[in-house]
């Protein structure tokens, strides 16, 4: 382990660190447009000079290794002089767009002008004009004078999709990001190029002019897209309902996580989040023959109850949309308590691409968590014993039979099954063959845990509070409990995790705690599985 | 001690340098009163003389109005709102209005500087796309609520397009409910185009 010195600070980081990453371990921050640590190194926009005692020139901080005995200064008058000057020679073609970018408030050359820059001006006007307001393919708007040709997006085009779309055509002022000719860019993963685009050069198509980004508060969360389980931040606004009416969510972020998603998300991923704040159920309501009316809580828990009384030939289908903590408590109640045999877990979705990166078939976050607390993948046996008529009563949560079954089976169950029950957040088709419909809270309104295919366990945290009158399935399953006179004892998430660590072993020594922001592994989760985003073709991918 | 009694207030003067920064406080003391003005009875009197001088003056005045004389003087020394009204001093901030281009278009980028600064929390844009790329995005609609509004001018400040202004000289801000004090993009772009606002 080399050992060098950064402003004065000794630090031993493993050989072949580069400068930049040695100072980041340091506490010290060098600040860099073209450097990325997902990405090769290009050191084209030289913002990362520091200089190094014994070598001539400054020297570029992020190509640089480190080296043992080297001496290292980021913040003398040499270092700031240079920093200014590449800031003033970025800034002189860059058209001062601000109040239109989207990028503003989260630029890089705002923020670094801001700590490095205030220089001078000697500006006269002649920029380069460039192309403004590209759609350059169906989610990323291009905008060729912002751009500093840091060449992370055509890095990332080259290095991590492998598609190759983008290029930088022409030389010196005159030098352009673009796409390739007849290309455009429409990878699976193409909205991490706004992501990584320090100016505001590429902005998301979706999210262009919708909210500024100083208006956004940020939430923790996983991706609920798939079983990869991505990390991902909710960028959501509530104060300003007239900017957007009736949306809460604005964008989905990635949110770095080296063992799952390290910095990218898909787009599949990154534009599902609609379904948030539309189509929603909003209230209890019941199937009076013709359509569906709204009910009280009180009316569908009460005359629900005797649903959960009669429990021979009552069948139980989970989702693998929901929590651990809400299918805990449905083993807890419908397997411990009443003694239900015929339950089962099913993907509300159907599978769909899965490809080297990210992206898995399974389109639901926690199929593998429905496994871990034994449910059984038998749906299809429930539905033939319901459709011979020997169900009377049919949980659903949030199933859209319609889509899974086709029309004719779905009806031919719903008139066979006495009554049918369906939990659940989103409106659609399938709903209107229930009998009861119980509105349940999305991803982002509650607390709990998602375990992805490799069995890794992570944390999503409450954004907002729930729509409407719904709420969390484990509260919906506790109070509906309480009807029939069984007693969940639980007052929130934390309480059911910590149960349920107690009572299935595999979940030993975990907490809240401890599964922090980027989860912890099942203990018995092997190897297998893992690393499948590795098709040899580059060794920073994982 | 006694002069310390007899300076009673402190007038504050702050004047100006050259590149306009409050230089410091001027301290002046109070005028102290004549032994005429310490009676009193010559100051009523004094009083007494203005008021009777504008009372018969304007009964003069009013007279000849009647006959149809002397018309272009005025008769009272108040003014007769809403029939007469002030001329305010240029700077004086008054109703907003939105600046227009050239093509009549507003000049608002929607950059929601204004509605960020503003204290009040009055200011309500929705942004929208321009067809134009070198204008690029544009307020689709822009509504201040006069309601909540403390005229404190910090959109004006803010503004980087010189887009909004608070000069239209209109200070009346009376209205029958909460819904028409909202101004709307039209009535900014066209101040005092709703006559009861």
């Amino acid at each position: 382990m080399p050992t060098l010195k950064i402003d004065g600070k000794d630090i031993a980081v493993p050989a072949g660190t580069s400068i930049i990453e040695a100072a980041k371990k340091a506490g010290t921050f060098i600040p860099h447009y073209c450097y990325h640590p997902g990405l090769s190194v290009a050191g084209n926009c030289r913002m990362c000079l520091v200089e190094v005692e014994k070598s001539p020139k400054l020297q570029i901080s992020c190509f640089i290794p480190v080296a043992d005995g080297m001496v290292v200064h980021t913040e003398n008058d040499r270092v700031k002089e240079a920093r200014e000057a590449v800031l003033e020679f970025l800034l002189v073609n860059h058209p001062l767009d601000c109040p239109v970018c989207d990028q503003s408030g989260e630029c890089e050359l705002q923020n670094y002008y801001m700590n490095y820059g205030l220089y001078e001006s000697r500006l006269f006007e002649d920029k380069v004009k460039k192309e403004k307001v590209v759609p350059i393919g169906p989610t990323v708007m291009l905008d060729g004078e912002r751009c500093v040709l840091c060449s992370r997006c055509v890095r990332f085009c080259d290095e991590v999709t492998g598609t190759h779309e983008m290029g930088i055509v022409n030389r010196g002022d005159h030098a352009e990001i673009t796409v390739a000719p007849g290309k455009e860019l429409d990878n699976a993963y193409s909205g991490n190029t706004v992501d990584i685009c320090p100016v505001g050069a590429l902005t998301d198509r979706d999210f262009r002019f919708k909210c500024r980004v100083w208006f956004l508060e940020k939430t923790s969360s996983i991706c609920p897209g798939c079983s990869r389980g991505c990390n991902i931040e909710i960028h959501w606004n509530k104060e300003r309902p007239y900017q957007t009416p009736n949306e809460r969510v604005m964008r989905l972020k990635p949110r770095v996580n080296p063992e799952v998603n390290q910095w990218w998300i898909c787009d599949e991923g990154r534009y599902n989040y609609h379904f948030i704040d539309q189509n929603r159920v909003l209230y209890p309501m019941k199937n009076n023959g013709k359509d569906l009316v709204q009910a009280s809580w009180q009316e569908v828990m009460e005359e629900g109850s005797w649903v959960m009384k009669e429990l021979q030939n009552t069948a139980v289908i989970v989702s693998t949309d929901v929590t651990l903590e809400d299918l805990w408590i449905a083993k807890e109640l419908f397997i411990h308590k009443l003694g239900i045999q015929t339950i089962a877990y099913l993907p509300t979705k159907k599978s769909g691409e899965e490809d080297h990166l990210l992206r898995k078939s399974d389109k639901t976050p926690n199929t593998k968590g429905a496994q871990a607390l034994g449910f059984e993948a038998k749906a299809n046996e429930i539905f033939s014993l319901a459709e011979a008529g020997k169900i009377k009563t049919l949980i659903l949560f949030g199933h859209n039979l319609i889509d899974l079954l086709g029309k004719e089976r779905a009806q031919k169950i719903a008139e066979k099954v006495d009554s049918m029950v369906w939990i659940g957040s989103n409106q659609h088709e399938g709903m209107n063959l229930a009998k009861w419909i119980i509105p349940s809270s999305v991803y982002a309104e509650k607390d709990g845990t998602f375990m992805n295919y490799e069995g890794r366990v992570q944390r999503i945290f409450k954004a907002f509070p729930a729509l409407g009158e719904s709420k969390a399935e484990w509260q919906i399953l506790k109070e509906w409990a309480q009807h029939i006179g069984i007693n969940l004892p639980y007052e929130n998430s934390s309480v059911i995790f910590e149960k349920m660590v107690q009572a299935e072993s595999a979940f030993n020594g975990m907490s809240y705690q401890k599964l922090g922001e980027e989860g912890v592994l099942l203990n018995d989760s092997k190897d297998e599985g893992r690393g499948t985003m590795d098709d040899g073709r580059k060794k920073h991918v994982l | 001690m006694e002069n310390d009694a007899a300076i009673g207030a402190y007038e504050y003067t702050c004047y100006r340098i050259n590149n306009g920064f409050v230089k410091g406080i001027h301290l002046v003391n109070r005028k102290e009163l004549t032994f005429l003005e310490r009676i009193y009875i010559f100051e009523a009197f004094k009083g007494i003389l203005i008021t009777s001088t504008h009372f018969f003056k304007n009964i003069f005045l009013h007279t000849a109005h009647l006959l149809g004389f002397l018309k272009g003087q005025s008769a009272a020394v108040t003014i007769q709102y809403p029939d007469e009204k002030r001329e305010y001093a240029p700077r004086l901030r008054t109703r907003h209005r939105l600046v227009q281009r050239e093509d009549g278009s507003p000049r608002c980028v929607a950059c929601m500087l204004c509605e960020t600064v503003c204290p009040a929390k009055c200011i309500y844009i929705i942004a929208g796309e321009d067809p134009d790329p070198n204008i690029e995005k544009v307020a689709k609609k822009f509504d201040i609520d006069l309601g909540k509004c403390v005229y404190c001018g910090f959109c004006v400040e803010v503004c980087p397009e010189d887009a909004i202004r608070m000069d239209t000289q209109i200070m009346d801000i009376a209205a029958y409910s909460r819904e028409e004090m909202l101004l709307d993009m039209d009535e900014l772009l066209h101040p005092g185009s709703r006559k009861n606002g």
